[in-house]
C-alpha cells in the first residue's frame, strides 16, 4: 500500500438502529479502495461495527474517526457520556446493561468490547462517569 | 459449492433478484443473537436466522458472509430487503425450518466453520 494519510470523522447519535452499520461500512469501503488486505478489513469492520453499536445502544452520542497511515488503521471512538463506572467489569464476556428492546434484536449479550479487543492489535479504553469513554483499536497494517 | 446451487438443491427463494449467485459458500451457520454472530461469523458463510430488521444485513455485509436465508417463511422487512439489494447481500427465503435447513446443508457438504 502506497504512503497514505487519511482521516474521516462520523457522528452517531444515540439510538440511531436505522443507520447503524452505515459508518462501518464507509469505513470499510474506504480502505478497501486503498487496497488494505481482506483479512484485516474485515477485523476492522467487525470491530468499528462494535463501537458504533455501543455508540447507538449506550452512549449519549459521539464521534467515530479513522485514521490511516501506512502502518496503521486506527479506529477511535469518543462520546458524550454517560461513562462506564467499572470498565473491567464492562469488559467480561456476557456482562450488559442493553435494555430489553435492544435485546429483542439481538443485540446486548455483553460481547461487544471484549470482541472489539480480540480482532484489533491494539486496544485502550478510558473512561470517566459524567464525561465520557475514549475507545482507541489499532490494526497493524504490516 | 455456489449460491446457485444451495438455491437449487434445497429449494430455497432468492428474495433480492440482482445479487448474483456464483460466489462459493464455505460454510454454514445458524444464530439469531447478533451479538453472537459479530463474536463467531466468518466470511463465506451462509448464515440461516429469524432476525429481520435491518441490522442483519448490516452484520452479513461487514462480515463478507455469502448469504443470509430466513427460515420459516417468515416475512422480511421491506426496508431490510431494500437495504440487502443496496449492499448487494443475497437473502433467500425457506418454507423449512433452521434444523431442517441446516441438516440439509450439511448433507450437501456446506460444513461449519472452525470455531472462534
Amino acid at each position: 500500500m502506497a504512503d497514505v494519510s487519511i482521516l474521516e470523522t462520523f457522528d452517531v447519535e444515540r439510538g440511531a438502529f436505522e443507520t447503524a452499520g452505515e459508518a462501518s461500512a464507509t469505513i470499510k469501503r474506504t480502505l478497501k479502495r486503498l487496497g488494505v488486505d481482506v483479512g484485516i478489513l474485515r477485523r476492522v469492520a467487525v470491530a468499528t461495527y462494535e463501537v458504533e453499536l455501543n455508540l447507538i445502544i449506550h452512549s449519549l452520542g459521539g464521534r467515530l474517526e479513522l485514521a490511516v497511515d501506512e502502518n496503521w488503521v486506527r479506529v477511535t471512538s469518543r462520546d458524550r457520556g454517560p461513562g462506564i463506572p467499572d470498565i473491567d467489569k464492562a469488559m467480561t464476556e456476557g456482562y450488559s446493561t442493553a435494555p430489553e428492546d435492544v435485546r429483542t434484536l439481538g443485540f446486548g449479550a455483553g460481547m461487544g468490547l471484549p470482541n472489539m479487543k480480540r480482532n484489533a492489535d491494539d486496544f485502550s479504553i478510558a473512561s470517566e462517569v459524567g464525561v465520557g469513554t475514549t475507545i482507541c483499536m489499532g490494526f497493524k497494517l504490516r | 459449492m455456489t449460491l446457485k446451487d444451495l438455491m437449487d438443491k434445497t429449494g430455497m427463494r432468492l428474495l433480492t433478484p440482482d445479487a448474483p449467485l456464483q460466489r462459493e459458500v464455505t460454510t454454514g451457520y445458524s444464530c439469531d443473537l447478533l451479538s453472537w454472530v459479530l463474536a463467531h461469523g466468518q466470511a463465506g458463510m451462509a448464515w440461516i436466522t429469524v432476525q429481520t430488521h435491518l441490522n442483519v444485513i448490516a452484520v452479513a455485509m461487514l462480515m463478507d458472509m455469502a448469504c443470509v436465508i430466513i427460515p420459516e417463511g417468515i416475512t422480511l422487512e421491506e426496508a431490510t430487503l431494500q437495504k440487502a439489494e443496496e449492499e448487494g447481500v443475497p437473502v433467500f427465503a425457506s418454507d423449512k425450518t433452521a434444523y431442517e435447513l441446516s441438516g440439509l446443508m450439511f448433507a450437501l457438504g456446506v460444513g461449519q466453520a472452525e470455531r472462534t
